[in-house]
């Protein structure tokens, strides 16, 4: 009905006159931003889309269910497949209730002004970010041989990538205590708990999805780690499940590393078809690790 | 012994002039002999008046500090039975860090230090063999912000009774701490609901309902309205008037027209402003029947503060 009024008077004398320089350096800034988001997305997206080409038409079912071949056409991935499960699960066994124990000592126990605390902490934050080609080396120096003497088997390997992703549970695992407020833990004393109740039944509890993400999170890092078992000394050609903690072992990525350094093109064209499917177990793994965070995430 | 009234004896008279005092690291000099003297049931002072039979606390000369600086000094004071007490006074005068006395909460920080005396029904209250697990099962505590454990509503009062030990059905437990906190008929259809659902003052009638589940003989309240709006804060006074049939009382509010509203009692505290933040110290500087700490205040400080001059 009614229409806006006439401006009596022009806009630029009431607001004054923007300097035209302003409009064109926000435009090329957003468009600088934008060109350097996309060489990440673009290297990315070519490494998928090359891996593909070559890989899928490899994937079949009898690929995924037979052991490695000297023939390219009847070799298959089922005892890598198997041997990183075997694997994961220790890794899995290992690191939750270490993970959690320290993690629960140093941020509810811990006296911080005790110099040895300190010097744990600062060598757990350290130790997150040692390559983990110098585990591999620990693994063989002491879980396959000398005082432990494992040998290159599924409990060598498993425990040697628990080393690896260890000190990222235990910070991960101590972020998400932290993120419990002291109120509930105030609540909880405040009730006639014990510290121990308190931790137990209240805090724990309470933060469980986050220390759960950073064990998923730390499992799709251990599946995709190499170096650390090749040093371990697992081997590339394993023709049969493992049957145990003590059975030889061999695992995704050293499968596609193995292929890939074959001449042979057609073993090439199996490692990226190999890709493919530790990319597909990554992405669920994350995915599950997503899910748990948004479902479960608490908003204090 | 405690609360005799008989016993007149001015020499263990705890009033001591504030100036007087000597290092707050140290224990107040209570004679040996006299450590366990009855102490006088009479008002003490003019402005100190705490003629209380049978308190549920007496405070002689507490004292806290964090570090080096004392936080406050020299409360002494009596809390009475079935009452409400309020401590008033402006924000960083002590008020809260001398209630967390009562109930032992000072000992979750590592550098809080308490000094003096505090009595529950005559037991000292930081004596050696006294476990402060214990202390906080007959004493009960409600926060500033509602802390509801994010579980549902029925593990929330469950979880003070189940760590108890508490025989009996938990059903029952349940539903009782529920209706004396009034919040009965507002979740019965949603038990198992998570508390973080509910509305910030049903949750700090859960946080009363969660402390009364254990049967405590006091309730601690901590400035326990002051995230809440007024019709909330109505329903919590309420409740409060109600409970002291059963339970003694204590509030710290820094809203004046609560206390009046609500307090049997009340108990005005100041901070003496110091050369820095360090040296802000609380002191306790009236105490009396609610009614005349209002309307005929003794200390000019605390008629200014009641009367909105300050604070």
């Amino acid at each position: 009905m009614t229409t806006r009024a006439e401006s009596s008077r022009p806009v630029s004398e009431v607001l004054g006159v923007p300097p035209a320089a302003h409009k064109v350096r926000d435009r090329s800034f957003v468009l600088l931003l934008g060109a350097l988001t996309s060489v990440a997305l673009i290297v990315l997206a070519v490494l998928l889309i090359d891996t593909a080409i070559d890989g899928v038409p490899q994937l079949s079912l009898s690929f995924l269910t037979s052991f490695p071949s000297a023939f390219p056409a009847k070799a298959g991935i089922e005892s890598a497949i198997t041997g990183t499960l075997w694997l994961m699960g220790v890794v899995t066994f290992v690191i939750v209730p270490l993970g959690v124990a320290s993690a629960l000592y140093l941020e509810e126990f811990a006296d911080n002004s005790r110099w040895w605390n300190r010097i744990i902490e600062v060598n757990i934050q350290n130790l997150a970010a040692v390559p983990s080609i110098v585990y591999g080396i620990l693994g063989l120096a002491y879980i396959v041989r000398g005082p432990l003497s494992l040998g290159r088997t599924v409990l060598a390997g498993g425990l040697t990538l628990a080393l690896v992703v260890l000190p990222v549970v235990i910070i991960t695992g101590r972020e998400a205590l932290r993120a419990v407020p002291p109120s509930i833990k105030e609540g909880a004393l405040a009730l006639g708990a014990t510290r121990w109740q308190a931790i137990w039944r209240q805090i724990l509890p309470a933060s469980i999805p986050g220390i759960a993400t950073g064990v998923i999170l730390s499992i799709s890092r251990a599946i995709g780690e190499t170096a650390p078992l090749i040093l371990v000394g697992a081997a590339t050609f394993v023709a049969f499940n493992p049957t145990g903690l003590d059975s030889p072992f061999t695992a995704l990525p050293l499968q596609i590393f193995s292929w890939i350094s074959q001449p042979n093109d057609q073993f090439r064209m199996l490692a990226a078809a190999a890709i493919i499917v530790l990319l597909v177990l990554l992405v669920l793994l994350n995915a599950v690790a997503i899910r748990l965070r948004n479902r479960y995430q608490q908003r204090w | 012994m405690v609360g005799d009234v008989s016993d007149l004896d001015p020499a263990s008279d705890p009033r001591e002039e504030p100036a007087s005092r000597g290092v707050p690291g140290q224990v107040p000099a209570v004679p040996a002999g006299q450590a366990h003297a009855p102490i006088p049931a009479v008002a003490h002072d003019d402005v100190i008046d705490d003629a209380i039979e049978n308190p549920v606390f007496i405070a002689e000369k507490l004292s806290v500090s964090y570090g080096i600086s004392p936080a406050v000094l020299d409360v002494s004071l009596r809390v009475p039975e079935k009452q409400i007490t309020a401590f008033i006074g402006p924000s960083g005068c002590g008020k809260s860090t001398i209630i967390r006395c009562f109930n032992r909460m000072n000992d979750l920080i590592p550098a809080a230090r308490v000094d003096g005396i505090v009595r529950y029904h005559g037991l000292d209250l930081y004596g050696g063999e006294i476990d402060s697990v214990q202390v906080r099962k007959r004493i009960g505590m409600v926060f500033q912000k509602p802390n509801p454990f994010p579980k549902s509503i029925y593990d929330n009062i469950a979880f003070g009774p189940k760590v108890l030990g508490m025989k009996g059905s938990m059903d029952q437990i349940v539903e009782q701490a529920l209706r004396r906190a009034s919040l009965w008929d507002d979740v019965k259809d949603r038990l198992k609901d998570n508390a973080f659902g509910m509305s910030g003052g049903q949750q700090q009638r859960l946080c009363i309902a969660r402390a009364l589940a254990t049967n405590p003989d006091v309730l601690l309240m901590d400035e326990p309205c002051s995230a809440l709006d007024p019709i909330s804060t109505g329903r919590i006074e309420d409740l409060m008037h109600e409970l002291k049939e059963t339970v003694s009382i204590v509030i710290v509010t820094h809203n004046m027209q609560q206390a009046a509203r609500v307090s049997d009692r009340t108990a005005f505290f100041i901070v003496d402003m110091g050369s820095s933040e360090e040296a802000r110290i609380g002191r306790l500087v009236e105490y009396g029947p609610t009614d005349r700490i209002f309307t005929n205040p003794h200390d000019i400080r605390t008629e200014e503060y009641v009367s909105g001059k300050f604070g």
